[in-house]
């Protein structure tokens, strides 16, 4: 593919293997019998995302109401007609995610294996973040109700009340390794005792880090092209992610030993990158670090230039561009994965503008990131 | 036409005893069947995605049926060659002695058979893919659908090669 073209070749390049050319052909064949139909509802749901045209519109508003106006003649519709004016931006975000959340249920309701469990894998992020979110509210003796309400929706399952009705840490263990799908990553990397001791944003990373090996071992396995167009994307998840931690590790009590231990392991910075981002004491040492790797030292140069342009929009535009990839080729199920998070990306892009309109601080209203 | 086992029997003797007549009725058999395989592969490839693609947009769907139809024209192909191949089939008056002319007859009639048998189950796949490509192009984007209505068109003529060299392999082929 050319995007591979783009990465320096560390690794053998492959042979062709007629076994290889087997799948390739199964594909051609066979993926329609059970994923044509929710491939194309996909592609019919990604026709709608908002497209530049759309953003001028929006980010021309003068209020919320005027925005409300121009989504209706988006796919989204009426998604605002019964909310009471003044509308306020934390609605707007709340309807949005909504309407993703209906539209992936439907998908989710026509799949078969293995998409039905490519799909669970996508929801599993969302869902790691809800259990940590519960967890450390049993732990403190929150109200169990509220929090629910502040689980993100993509990532409910059946088993979720009854985590709130775990009366010792020790229930609450047991509960979480059997009722929820998170189990299989709780099991050896968070034991009991951690759940009173370590900082929650510890456990979270370890979660994270073995959902992510473990889906990207679940792409690899399903081959094809999926797993070339969900390798590529997954790996820059995982650089991404370890850059983050880096970064945010700084002048908190976390050592090296423990930010060592939440690096993903599958990206393009394992092994070196990660040996060298792991010892780096600030900024200079994590350019130092990413010298080698022309994507990151690019992405780097850029915020450093553009006073305006934070480390964090341009890993989200860089993960925008890899996803709107997805969609060149047909036959695979990277397009859910980019669709989701396309999604999320467009919902981020209307909250800022909306944050921007009702604030009347409509100078760095175009600081969203383009989609299509 | 002795169960004898000689010494000298080959191959050609096991071919030699095979009945001409059920060597052309398996290849009548394999033109019809690899056809249908052909046309309902590929109906099956366009539907889903049309499907699919018709719930947001629904006006692909009366032009997109080319596509499908295209298909259902490789199994009419399929019919017609083992209808005409069928019709030279006829029953001899003396079957002991299996002449030249009937082993002739027995083996064009199974090749012409096998070929349009296998250029339809590829033209099929071909029109399928295509068909379904077509489909989730247009509903993003209506003047696609008649730049990739040409690659249809294309891949829809390797059966009609199929079938004209079918019918000229088999043209000589008489069983009196």
């Amino acid at each position: 593919s050319p995007l591979t073209l783009a990465r320096p070749q560390y690794t053998q390049p492959q042979r062709v293997r007629p076994l290889a050319m087997a799948s390739a052909l199964s594909e051609l064949l066979f993926f329609n019998t059970n994923d044509g139909y929710p491939e194309a509802i996909l592609r019919g749901y990604r026709s709608g995302i908002l497209t530049t045209q759309d953003y001028a519109n929006l980010t021309q508003c003068e209020s919320l109401d005027d925005m409300k106006l121009h989504l209706q003649c988006t796919d989204y519709g009426n998604f605002l007609q019964n909310e009471p004016s003044p509308l306020a931006t934390t609605v707007i975000h709340e309807r949005c995610l909504e309407k993703l959340v209906n539209d992936f249920k439907y998908l989710r309701a026509q799949c078969y294996e293995p998409l039905n469990k490519f799909l669970e894998y996508v929801t599993i992020e969302y869902m790691i973040d809800n259990v940590v979110l519960l967890v450390n509210g049993a732990l403190h003796g929150r109200d169990m109700n509220e929090l629910l309400e502040k689980c993100h929706p993509l990532g409910m399952f059946e088993s979720m009340a009854t985590l709130c009705v775990a009366q010792t840490t020790e229930d609450l263990y047991k509960l979480v390794l059997e009722d929820t799908p998170l189990g299989p990553y709780f099991k050896d990397q968070v034991k009991f005792e951690d759940l009173d001791e370590m900082n929650i944003e510890v456990i979270r990373n370890t979660l994270y880090k073995a959902y992510l090996e473990d889906f990207y071992q679940f792409c690899k396995k399903l081959g094809g092209v999926t797993a070339e167009v969900m390798c590529e994307i997954l790996e820059f998840e995982a650089d991404r992610r370890c850059i983050n931690i880096t970064i945010n590790s700084f002048g908190t009590e976390l050592t090296k030993d423990d930010r060592r231990k939440l690096f993903p392991e599958i990206g393009t910075l394992y092994p070196e990158g990660l040996l060298r981002l792991g010892r780096a004491d600030d900024m200079d040492g994590v350019k130092a670090a990413l010298e080698g790797f022309p994507v990151y030292r690019g992405i780097l140069n850029d915020v450093e230039y553009d006073a305006d342009k934070s480390l964090e929009d341009a890993f989200y535009e860089h993960a925008a561009n890899l996803n709107k990839l997805a969609f060149m080729q047909q036959l695979h199920y990277g397009v859910f994965y980019a669709f989701v998070k396309l999604k999320e990306q467009e919902i981020r892009n209307i909250v800022w503008i909306a944050e921007c309109i009702s604030q009347q601080q409509k100078t760095r209203i175009n600081q969203y990131i383009p989609i299509f | 036409m002795s169960a004898a086992v000689n010494a000298s029997a080959g191959w050609g003797d096991v071919f030699a005893e095979v009945n001409p007549y059920s060597i052309s009725a398996t290849g009548i058999g394999l033109a019809l069947g690899l056809s249908v395989l052909g046309a309902a592969w590929g109906i099956f490839l366009t539907g889903s995605s049309l499907l699919g693609a018709a719930v947001k947009v629904p006006r692909i769907r009366s032009k997109n049926l080319i596509s499908v139809i295209f298909c259902e024209a490789v199994a009419i192909y399929g019919v017609i060659i083992s209808i005409i191949l069928q019709t030279k089939l006829t029953a001899p008056d003396d079957m002991t002695n299996v002449t030249r002319q009937m082993y002739y007859a027995g083996y064009s009639i199974f090749t012409s058979g096998l070929t349009v048998g296998i250029a339809n189950l590829s033209c099929g796949i071909c029109v399928g893919v295509t068909g379904s490509g077509c489909a989730l192009a247009d509903a993003q984007n209506a003047s696609l659908f008649v730049k990739i209505l040409i690659v249809e068109i294309f891949g829809s003529a390797l059966g009609l090669f199929g079938v004209i060299v079918g019918i000229i392999q088999s043209s000589k082929a008489t069983f009196t």
